[in-house]
């Protein structure tokens, strides 16, 4: 029966083919099923594609690495529902290219952080975390307000996107720019085309309001 | 054979082909870097740019001089030198970015800088972990692998000038990728964050990498394939196969930084996360295996233990890990069948794991006293006991019980650096301080004492790591899910960070310990090469540099 193997070990043609065949055998049967399996391609209502100004903040999540600390999948585990919220579903995520799930929580999970913290909040902890949590260990942040958005490319970012699978509309992608621009203005929320595109969870400006007390347990 | 012509005319075809096409490499990079409107994308340009002009200017300069002939009686050993060098050098940047990103998390008042935002934790932790795994661990494999399939086939590496377009197209890599993180290029998939241009350029080099190999295979003077290359074979094949299809992604633009990755959500999930654990799998274990089955026996000079537990166990293992991915993924949004999946798969891959330990560890049978004497051999066992260990743990935390303990906490933190530390920077450093006087023609070592006091240093740096990150972990686990009686959540998030902070400084020391090691061993190497030679007179000087007559085969 050992001889047998000696077809492998005399010819590296016969090796790397017997490599291939055993190593793609697992790959296939866990994968590829995702692909049109309901639970994993289901759409739920509320899930539409990122807004040009949502995108562009998520390429700035990307490119500081915040994956590195902080995931976006909260587990139906008690604890992480009552800590985070409602656990997290396959269809939330599904138009993230990539997937930020993240492996590590050095800091909390982010996936339902919106809105739990005011504006001005958020720009306090980016700026100095420890000028409002003295015992966090995050990086400071205070570079991201002296940087302008670089949004530039917004058209074609959109369009990239659309070609692995996200539907953005022609009138979406067109728009990019005229879009970002007026959900980055606290005055053009309601006259603006951007809610009539995106629908009416496309908040807009920046509201300064001073932190609502939340519970111990959700800082 | 050599002494013929020393015009370039008759050069050797592969060297004529990557010259040409270094040259027109450095034409298209001037061009992408001056059409670009991403800044970014430019400051890529210009290392591209500074890379391919570089070389080929050396080259100019070395057909001149007709530098690049290759003497088919010799072994290529310059390249593993290279190679060697190149390993200790990434060792002490990528060890020393992981010092500083513990300091970071143990005292973000000292090592953040406000005005650099660019040494962020995010930022460098992924220059910590690709300089470990991919420039340190890569380079070391590189090296080994080139001078451990000269050895086994009786021949010189394939391929002319190609096994040194693979090392320095390796290193731009690096490079790249390790710049890019800095200014913010990556497409944050953990261990796959190099953006769409750098993943093509290393699927060149990969490619280039295999057919060296590959080559040097069919070169062979004996009939068998030694079991150290099975190993590399698999290494190379399947990273090449992993790379390629979990970095399929859009480009914005040609001239463009930024991606998209072709999948989303919980696709992309389970594509990275296949990709992720066979990281671990072939490059982390099958590359190392590979490593360990050939510097063990020859080190103990004794055969390996078992010929048939070889083959049983280098089929399930390749054949098993790549089931294992979904355990990175327990309790999300993936489907729970392809959960129990890969966690039953994981557990099954503890056999095959500790089948290579055995076969490892047993090839010592006969030669256990060298532990005394022989302080390499000892770096050897403890790294294979860190394998078996490290093997045992991952199993176990795949389980879906254990596993909502223990994800997203320190201790998978921890069973990585005791995989990584232990088994991957041990063996790796017990195979560059056999290397090196084979390398340079050296009697032994500078100091065995030295390799002495690195091996302490590294183990207790290693165990203090893991100890700490244990603790941590596990406690930040426990702390998450600890309810009062009143039946409310325990602890807010930022208590159980602050809860870490003496954990958090054990964990830098430990990475500072065994980063000193490395320094240590880097010296010891360095005093090694700077020592009187045996018997170099002979060498023709034609040979650029010295190189082992070919043995005949057997």
């Amino acid at each position: 029966m050992w001889n047998r193997h000696h077809k492998f070990e005399r010819h590296s043609l016969w090796l790397v083919i017997g490599i291939l065949v055993v190593v793609s055998i697992g790959g296939l049967v866990e994968i590829s099923p995702l692909f049109y399996l309901e639970s994993t391609i289901e759409k739920v209502k509320g899930v539409r594609p990122y807004t040009p100004l949502e995108q562009a903040g998520r390429d700035i999540y990307v490119r500081e690495g915040c994956y590195v600390c902080h995931s976006q999948m909260i587990r139906p585990l008690r604890d992480e529902v009552e800590r985070y919220g409602h656990y997290s579903l396959a269809a939330e995520s599904m138009y993230d290219h990539p997937f930020q799930w993240g492996s590590k929580r050095t800091g909390p999970d982010l996936a339902r952080v919106g809105e739990k913290y005011s504006d001005g909040w958020h720009v306090d902890h980016l700026t100095d975390p420890r000028s409002v949590v003295p015992e966090s260990n995050m990086p400071p942040y205070a570079f991201l307000a002296a940087k302008d958005l670089d949004y530039r490319a917004i058209e074609a970012k959109l369009t990239a996107l659309q070609r692995v699978g996200v539907p953005y509309s022609a009138a979406q992608i067109e728009n990019a720019k005229l879009d970002l621009e007026a959900q980055t203005d606290p005055f053009a929320g309601a006259t603006s085309d951007l809610r009539k595109r995106y629908g009416a969870k496309s908040r807009s400006g920046t509201s300064t309001a001073i932190p609502s007390g939340s519970p111990r347990w959700m800082r | 054979m050599t002494q013929l012509t020393t015009t370039a005319d008759d050069a050797p075809f592969s060297v004529l082909l990557i010259y040409t096409l270094t040259g027109m490499a450095a034409l298209a990079s001037v061009l992408m870097t001056a059409l670009s409107p991403d800044p970014l994308f430019r400051l890529h340009g210009w290392i591209f740019t500074g890379a391919f002009t570089v070389a080929f200017l050396v080259m100019s300069a070395g057909l001149g001089h007709d530098r690049f002939r290759s003497d088919e009686s010799r072994y290529e050993d310059g390249v593993v030198r290279a190679g060697v060098i190149a390993t200790m050098v990434w060792a002490i940047v990528g060890l020393g970015a992981g010092v500083l990103i513990a300091a970071q998390l143990s005292w973000p008042n000292q090592f953040y800088f406000p005005e650099y935002g660019f040494l962020n934790f995010g930022r460098l932790r992924p220059l910590h972990t690709s300089g470990v795994i991919f420039a340190f661990g890569g380079n070391a494999l590189i090296a080994t692998s080139f001078y451990v399939v000269q050895r086994t086939c009786k021949a010189r590496l394939a391929g002319g000038l190609w096994p040194w377009f693979v090392f320095w197209g390796y290193q731009l890599f690096i490079v790249l990728a390790a710049t890019g993180y800095v200014a913010g290029i990556t497409q944050s998939r953990e261990y796959a964050e190099p953006e769409w241009y750098v993943d093509l350029w290393l699927t060149i080099v990969w490619v280039a990498y295999l057919l060296v190999f590959l080559g040097t295979l069919w070169k062979r003077k004996e009939p068998h394939i030694y079991v150290a290359n099975w190993f590399y074979l698999s290494f190379i094949v399947t990273i090449a196969l992993l790379h390629v299809v979990n970095n399929l992604a859009m480009p914005v633009g040609l001239l463009e930084t930024r991606s998209y990755s072709a999948f989303a959500g919980v696709q992309d999930a389970l594509t990275q996360w296949w990709y992720g654990h066979n990281a671990v799998g072939f490059f982390l274990t099958a590359g190392f295996l590979a490593m360990m089955y050939y510097f063990v026996p020859k080190r103990a000079e004794r055969p390996v233990y078992s010929y048939r537990l070889s083959i049983v166990h280098f089929w399930s293992l390749i054949f098993i890990y790549i089931w294992a991915g979904p355990h990175h993924l327990h309790y999300t949004a993936l489907p729970q069948w392809a959960q129990t999946l890969g966690m039953t798969f994981s557990i099954m891959l503890w056999m095959p794991s500790w089948g290579g330990m055995i076969n490892g560890l047993m090839t010592l049978s006969g030669a256990w006293d060298k532990l005394r004497t022989d302080p390499v051999i000892r770096m050897m066992v403890v790294a294979m006991a860190f394998y078996g260990m490290a093997t045992f743990e991952g199993p176990l935390m795949s389980i879906r019980a254990v596993n909502s303990l223990s994800h997203y906490t320190d201790w998978t933190i921890g069973h990585v650096h005791s995989g990584a530390l232990g088994w991957n920077g041990l063996i790796t450093f017990a195979a560059v301080y056999c290397l090196v006087p084979w390398l340079w023609k050296k009697e032994r070592l500078y100091s065995l004492k030295l390799v002495e006091w690195h091996f302490w240093i590294a183990t207790s740096g290693i165990l203090l790591y893991i100890a700490a990150m244990w603790v941590s972990g596990i406690m930040e686990g426990l702390m998450w899910r600890e309810y009062t009686p009143q039946g409310f959540l325990a602890n807010s998030f930022v208590e159980t960070v602050a809860a870490k902070h003496i954990e958090n400084v054990i964990r830098t020391i430990g990475g500072l310990l065994f980063l000193s090691g490395a320094v240590i061993m880097t010296y010891n190497l360095w005093r090694t090469i700077r020592m009187p030679g045996t018997a170099q007179a002979e060498l023709p000087a034609t040979s650029a540099a010295p190189a082992p007559a070919l043995q005949a085969a057997e």
